[in-house]
């Protein structure tokens, strides 16, 4: 091993159909990388929480055989700690039980304790205690929608939850059943999908039905959210009120992926798929598109990436740090990820050859000593 | 009093602290799903991976009793006697 490095390092997490790759780096270009965890589990859902000093790293874990629960590790995963009784498992009064965990979201800094979980069967969740036990939203569960909402390809799950900076306003996304609002910190919802568009329904502007692939906020401007939907890309500037297309500029509208700036306003980065019924980047041609002008134009960004990939990346298959200027990164159904230093500005390949990318999660984690190895190369995993 | 053992695949023996077998005392014949919630009960992450919340097995979890897959015949409601031995194996399933 080498030297002890400290200061401002970064994590990158790779949750696979077939396991968790973790990456440590100082610079994000050459990445030391551990694993697999949880060989033959799929990973579709991790959070970083960096708060109040902590690494902690949550991954929901499904197997096949031995069902979903979730782990969590403190130490960069060199050791993993699934609470005895789980953390999230259904009370026994709503006969249902947890098919996958679809996301695992910290709240914000100054509610330390708390994190939000999405899961299949359509389900809202809330941990007090940093990621241990988690508690079922009932306001959501017994939401007398329920009924009508149905199963996207990958099934019925609330895979998007974002809370604003004072806690009583929370938008969740779910396939399908689109965008649900609540005003109450998650005591009551209510559809909120007001000029999205489900093209595949006989009513193409319904209250709610629709598959909302990922919502996420914007970073500075209160009420403004972006959507990636299937088929179609919106902005609210409302809370929800309103949904307006911000399509135009971009080489389709369909795709999984939609990421916002962790400081600046409007901007914002997806990654458009040719179709629903040809879900490969367009032609062939992989790339990142970024806003910088909450979605009046696009940029596309190529820099490093190959010039054929047919492979997809799912919607939680891409994440962005907190540094500046801010990382992004996804990975590929094929098991490529990529990452930027630059905001999307260029990329480089950090990981090939891994089972489908289910999940990416990255953050800074500052201060924390990482061991180096001598030879920590690129594409490593 | 004779045991009725339950016998775990390895990839669960360390969720039940190393051990591949189970077992517990019985006086008479007892149905599957007692017989795992005894046997499982100082080792819920264990009891977790066979059953999910609702209790029913997990779906490509089979468990037998004298060589015969518990689904063909009375599922959980199946009796086992002292004596016998339950054997807990994973379905060859996934890609």
């Amino acid at each position: 091993m080498g030297c002890m490095a400290t200061g401002e390092n970064f994590v990158l997490a790779i949750g696979t159909k077939k396991g968790l790759w973790l990456a440590t780096s100082q610079d994000r270009q050459q990445w030391s990388f551990s694993g697999p965890h949880f060989l033959m589990s799929e990973i579709p859902s991790i959070g970083i929480d960096t708060r109040d000093g902590r690494t902690r790293i949550m991954v929901g874990v499904r197997s096949e055989h031995w069902g979903s629960t979730v782990a969590h590790s403190d130490d960069l995963g060199a050791t993993w700690t699934e609470p005895e009784q789980g953390a999230i498992t259904f009370p026994a009064d709503t006969g249902a039980a947890v098919e996958r965990i679809w996301q695992i979201y910290p709240d914000a800094e100054s509610r330390p304790g708390v994190v939000w979980a999405g899961a299949e069967p359509i389900s809202v969740w809330k941990s007090t205690d940093g990621g241990e036990h988690f508690e079922l939203n009932r306001g959501l569960w017994d939401h007398p929608h329920r009924s009508e909402w149905g199963a996207g390809y990958g099934g019925a799950a609330a895979h998007s939850i974002v809370v604003n900076r004072a806690g009583d306003n929370v938008h969740i996304a779910m396939s399908t059943g689109g965008v649900y609002r609540s005003l109450d910190g998650g005591t009551s919802w209510q559809p909120r999908n007001k000029g999205i568009s489900v093209r595949f329904m006989p009513d193409p502007y319904p209250e709610f039905g629709q598959c909302v692939h990922k919502i996420a906020a914007d970073a500075v401007v209160e009420g403004r959210l972006y959507a990636q939907n299937h088929h179609g890309v919106y902005r609210t500037d409302d809370n929800g009120e309103n949904w307006n297309s911000i399509a135009e500029g971009l080489p389709a509208d369909f795709g999984f992926v939609m990421l916002t700036h962790p400081r600046r306003e409007g901007t914002a980065w997806v990654v458009p798929l040719k179709a629903d019924g040809e879900r490969i980047p367009p032609e062939g041609h992989l790339a990142v598109h970024r806003t910088d002008d909450a979605g009046a134009t696009w940029k596309r960004l190529d820099s490093g990436l190959p010039g054929r990939e047919y492979n997809s990346v799912l919607r939680d298959a891409a994440s962005v740090d907190s540094a500046e200027p801010a990382g992004v990164y996804f990975g590929t159904r094929g098991g490529t990820v990529y990452a930027s230093a630059d905001e999307g500005e260029s990329f480089t390949e950090v990981a090939s050859h891994l089972p489908d990318v289910l999940c990416v999660r990255a953050a800074v984690i500052s201060g924390v000593a990482l061991q180096v190895p001598e030879r920590a190369a690129a594409g490593g995993a | 009093m004779p045991d009725i053992s339950v016998v775990l695949p390895s990839i669960l023996q360390p969720l039940a602290g190393g051990q591949s077998v189970l077992t517990a005392p019985a006086e008479g014949p007892v149905k599957v799903g007692s017989l795992l919630d005894s046997v499982t009960g100082n080792y819920p992450v264990l009891a977790r991976r066979l059953r999910d919340e609702t209790g029913a097995l997990r779906r490509y979890v089979n468990i037998y009793v004298d060589g015969d897959e518990v689904r063909r015949l009375q599922g959980l409601e199946t009796e086992v006697a002292p004596g016998q031995e339950v054997l807990v194996i994973q379905s060859v399933a996934g890609g």
